[in-house]
């Protein structure tokens, strides 16, 4: 590439150069970085191996969606719809069908038995999974584990991805791209809270500026 | 279950939220330290790292797992500014009790002890959950914070902001707090679905 990448967490968080938080930010300069880093190797990688690109945005563009936060569909959905536009549709429909509130779980743990709660487990349906292929398929119902239930996680799910053809390496990856972008939509949401939160000047005083 | 897929009829496993160490075992074969590349090797970071499998199963993915590393270190050790290491470990804690993630909890709670000194408000947000009161506003309002962070969908508000600034954290501090429960969202799921916890063999056989 012969520009760099914006900074995604900047951008989904509406943080431009200048601002009090971009300073605040530039305090952690490696974490900012290495969260950068992090996308590029998750999302943009230079050789994506058997895990394709198309796939990739799929999950990032139905995790997005189901943590309801708007900049980050319009953004994982503006890539997924560049590289495999046929399937922004389906991810849109099978993040409709998937909503859920999380965490929730059962508990293996014998004295946690007790906090176990219930919730929206789901698994596509045969329309869904016609549509996404084994392969994709398999992917979003771990996706959702990971997303809303992780403490329900088994080696079983692993079982499952295996079964749809899916190498030990590229599961090792998928469960990355999953988890980072709880953690990527979790900042930026975070600081996008805070920067709203800042803005202490009075409507009638800006209006009348 | 086919030969890439390992499980553990007879793990001794652990059954509530605890300080003490746990061990962690994989579902899916680690590289083996003897066939580490150099570019697996210089994900890990830290050299010792190499003895750990859940480090190695992640180096299957050397990139992501070097970024994810370093912006591990920085979150959590750059204390250059921002809250203290000890609410930093607290809000690690938090999210890790509220997601569910034993493992994590337990090595984050001894951390948050062990840079506060406080054993027994950690020990109450292990026992008692993410609502126990922890003595005072300021760990209260981080606990607070970290579960509203750990949510989905997202939902964490200026409400949440409003409760930390009441606390006395400044923006800087506020940052670390949501950078440090955000990571414990990524560490969290991958701790919990790659893997399970287990109580070590010296512990097992004395309870």
């Amino acid at each position: 590439m012969s520009t760099p990448t914006a900074d995604i967490i900047d951008l989904l968080a509406g943080i431009a150069p200048g601002d009090a938080l971009a300073a605040v930010r530039d305090q952690r300069a490696q974490a900012r970085e290495n969260a950068q880093r992090s996308f590029e190797a998750l999302l943009e990688p230079a050789d994506p191996g058997t895990f394709s690109l198309a796939e990739r945005y799929a999950v990032a563009s139905f995790v997005s969606q189901l943590h309801g936060f708007a900049e980050a569909t319009a953004f994982y959905g503006d890539l997924l719809g560049d590289e495999a536009p046929a399937l922004t549709a389906v991810v849109a429909a099978a993040a409709a069908s998937a909503a859920a509130t999380g965490p929730f779980g059962a508990y293996r743990e014998r004295r946690l038995q007790g906090e176990s709660t219930d919730g929206a487990r789901w698994t596509p349906d045969a329309a869904t999974t016609a549509a996404l292929q084994t392969r994709l398929a398999a992917a979003f119902t771990h996706t959702h584990l990971l997303v809303f239930r992780p403490r329900e996680a088994r080696a079983e799910a692993i079982q499952a991805l295996v079964d749809a053809g899916w190498s030990p390496d590229d599961i090792v990856s998928l469960s990355q791209l999953v988890a980072f972008l709880t953690f990527q939509l979790r900042v930026a949401w975070g600081l996008r809270t805070l920067a709203a939160a800042s803005v202490a000047v009075p409507a009638a005083v800006s209006e009348g500026a | 279950m086919t030969d890439t897929v390992t499980t553990y009829p007879d793990l001794a496993r652990p059954d509530v939220f605890t300080q003490q160490g746990l061990g962690w075992v994989p579902w899916l074969l680690p590289v083996a330290e003897d066939e580490l590349t150099d570019a697996q090797r210089d994900a890990l970071i830290e050299p010792a790292r190499a003895k750990m499998p859940y480090f190695r199963l992640l180096a299957r993915d050397p990139e992501a797992l070097r970024a994810r590393t370093l912006t591990d270190l920085d979150i959590f050790y750059n204390v250059s500014g921002g809250i203290g290491r000890a609410e930093r470990e607290l809000a690690a804690a938090a999210t890790s009790r509220h997601n569910g993630c034993v493992f994590c909890a337990s090595v984050h709670a001894a951390s948050a002890t062990r840079e506060s000194g406080r054993e027994a408000d950690v020990q109450r947000l292990l026992d008692e959950g993410v609502e126990a009161d922890l003595g005072d506003e300021t760990w209260n309002a981080v606990v607070a914070a970290s579960v509203a962070l750990a949510d989905t969908p997202l939902a964490f508000g200026e409400d949440d902001i409003a409760r930390l600034r009441a606390a006395g954290l400044d923006d800087a501090e506020i940052v670390d707090v949501i950078g440090g429960a955000a990571f414990f969202n990524w560490a969290n799921r991958l701790m919990l679905s790659l893997g399970e916890p287990e109580v070590p063999a010296r512990r097992a056989a004395a309870r």
